[in-house]
């Protein structure tokens, strides 16, 4: 057996020094709904929620931007591309008239999520296809382009709403559960958060994994092996991008709104800050990013209206202390990319 | 007469005015260690990338086993039987000397669009992987990270990693640049293990492995070949005294 296998437990995820973690945080995550009942603040599940949501987002960035060394300045397009997707088909659905006059709307999550997601990897196909030719800082600026691009396509797009944004009046509807039940909606939201992560530590420990994290260490090694790097980071972003479309679509339902600040670039900032804050290239960094920097706003946010005066520095300190991130607290090895 | 495994005919690189690969000529057969030696700056990093796929060339042709490949991408050469060492360390930093093999072999198995399956606990790839890296010598250096290993390792580890993808033709850039005396002797050794069965090309300053080693040696001076032979016609060449070895040197 060996080293690494050692390290890690059935889902490659270290077991070792962060193991109380691992086994304390499913029970408070399961229980948190029903403590806030009992403190009687329901607010508590709301911003659960909402950090439970863009933890898929920020897992997902990390599968291009750590492990596969794809620095995307533009993952906030493929969130309003998923949650737009949930907003355009329950407007059709609603106006009962079909999209493109053949796709007919619905309120279903279990057609919408679908789609949400092929609908944001087919944009990551497209927008990685092109941006995939470059490399360095102009990866960075031609994603934070592109996604500025699709930013301004739905400003202008006025029948769903335009810079208005459009409502949803209700959240898609799941066959015998009451989504708009908040405590229920954020276990649904909590079980596939699970089953995203739980993918994507699979995925990096894979054949695919493997080649991806080569590519991030030398292209040219990996060329020289005769792996056709393109393709393999092609790839790393679609499912990168199908993931943020994910929790884009839940982020719709979550605020029952979906409007063009959720591709604007200062969201994609918010989604790499949350990777880099837990720690790039690890399972659980963006995790831990998510939950910080989602936590640390609405408690700033809460005692003064200048909060970013507070949050800007402390961001500063933290990447300047812990600089493989928030991770690297709970695990001693959290910050490297693998065992 | 049977067909060399590579042939390389009339190559030429041109980067603006400069001509870097100047109708070069060469060839190497089937097991053969067939050594390119040359002063700095004669052209012979730009000729591997051209051979690798890594550059265009201008003219010529490359043929390996009698198939033209001037025009294939490097992943299509590399499946082709195509495989180098970099003179300037190429590995994975951050995984271990065994992980930089496994992915050696993996990629020789084919596509790696498998996403579920942990990799690092497949035995298909990190058996034979093992015995790559023994044969290189480092069996016991196999769960040290890369960055832990030293120079001469990684050099080891390099040539472990290109023997794992099977390659018929072997171009070795440099292989023995900064090793000391005995990681230098271990390393002839390796080489001289794989004459036979593996078709090389070795690019190497260090004339004494070259004058060990080489089956034929072919000099590079201004990115074309000025002489070849064995290693006693290429020593007695006056051209060669006077554009490589220097006169005072030999």
């Amino acid at each position: 057996m060996d080293r690494s296998a050692l390290q890690r437990g059935a889902l490659g995820v270290d077991l070792r020094p962060g193991r109380a973690l691992w086994l304390v945080a499913p029970v408070v995550l399961a229980a948190l709904p029903f403590v806030a009942d009992a403190l009687g603040d329901a607010s508590i599940t709301t911003l659960a929620t909402r950090i439970v949501i863009l933890c898929i987002a920020a897992a997902s960035l990390n599968l291009a931007l750590g492990y596969g060394g794809m620095v995307s300045f533009g993952h906030a397009a493929f969130l309003g591309v998923g949650g737009y997707t949930v907003g355009m088909l329950y407007s059709h659905f609603v106006a009962g008239a079909p999209f493109l006059g053949f796709v007919p709307g619905t309120d279903q999550m279990l057609l919408t999520l679908p789609a949400a997601m092929i609908a944001s990897g087919l944009a990551a196909a497209a927008i990685g296809a092109l941006s995939l030719r470059t490399g360095g800082v102009q990866f960075i600026m031609i994603t934070l382009a592109f996604a500025q691009m699709l930013f301004f396509l739905f400003v202008s797009l006025k029948a769903y709403g335009g810079d208005d944004g459009m409502i949803v009046r209700r959240r898609n509807a799941l066959p015998f559960l009451d989504t708009r039940n908040d405590t229920t909606f954020y276990f649904v939201c909590l079980v596939l958060a699970a089953a995203w992560l739980g993918l994507l530590s699979r995925i990096v420990g894979s054949r695919f994994g493997l080649v991806l994290g080569g590519i991030r260490q030398s292209e040219r090694r990996m060329a020289a092996l005769g792996v056709p790097i393109y393709r393999y980071k092609l790839a790393a972003f679609v499912i990168s991008g199908m993931g943020t479309g994910l929790a884009g679509a839940l982020l719709g339902n979550f605020s029952r709104f979906v409007s063009p600040d959720m591709m604007h670039w200062t969201q994609s900032g918010e989604l790499m800050i949350m990777v880099i804050l837990g720690g790039v290239g690890t399972l659980m960094g963006p995790v831990l990013g998510a939950a910080a920097l989602i936590g640390l706003e609405t408690v700033l946010a809460g005692w003064t209206e200048h909060w970013q005066v507070v949050m800007g520095p402390l961001l500063v300190l933290i990447v300047l202390y812990l600089p493989r991130g928030l991770g690297s607290l709970v695990s001693r090895k959290a910050g490297g990319r693998h065992g | 007469m049977a067909e060399p495994l590579l042939a390389v005919e009339g190559l030429v690189k041109r980067f603006g005015g400069l001509v870097a690969t100047d109708h070069l000529s060469l060839d190497v057969r089937e097991g053969e260690l067939h050594a390119l030696i040359g002063p700095n700056g004669a052209g012979k990093t730009t000729f591997i990338a051209q051979l690798m796929g890594e550059l265009r060339p201008s003219e010529g042709a490359i043929r390996l086993s009698g198939v033209e490949i001037g025009r294939l991408g490097t992943a299509a050469r590399v499946r082709m039987g195509l495989g180098r060492t970099f003179q300037i360390v190429q590995l994975l930093p951050d995984e271990t000397a065994l992980d930089n093999v496994a992915l050696a072999v993996q990629v020789r198995h084919g596509h790696s669009f498998r996403f579920w399956r942990a990799a690092r606990r497949d035995a298909s790839l990190r058996d034979p992987a093992r015995d790559y890296l023994a044969m290189a010598g480092l069996a016991a250096r196999a769960d040290v990270p890369v960055s832990a290993l030293s120079h001469g390792e990684q050099k080891q580890l390099e040539l472990a990693v290109a023997l794992a993808g099977e390659p018929r033709l072997l171009l070795l850039d440099e292989p023995m640049a900064g090793l000391g005396p005995s990681e230098s002797r271990q390393m002839q050794d390796l080489l001289a293990g794989l004459k036979g069965r593996i078709g090389m090309l070795l690019v190497e300053h260090d004339m004494e492995t070259v004058f060990a080693l080489a089956d034929r040696i072919s000099v590079l001076v201004h990115g074309r070949v000025i002489a070849s032979g064995d290693a006693a016609a290429i020593q007695a060449s006056p051209e060669v005294r006077v554009a490589y070895l220097g006169e005072g040197d030999v």
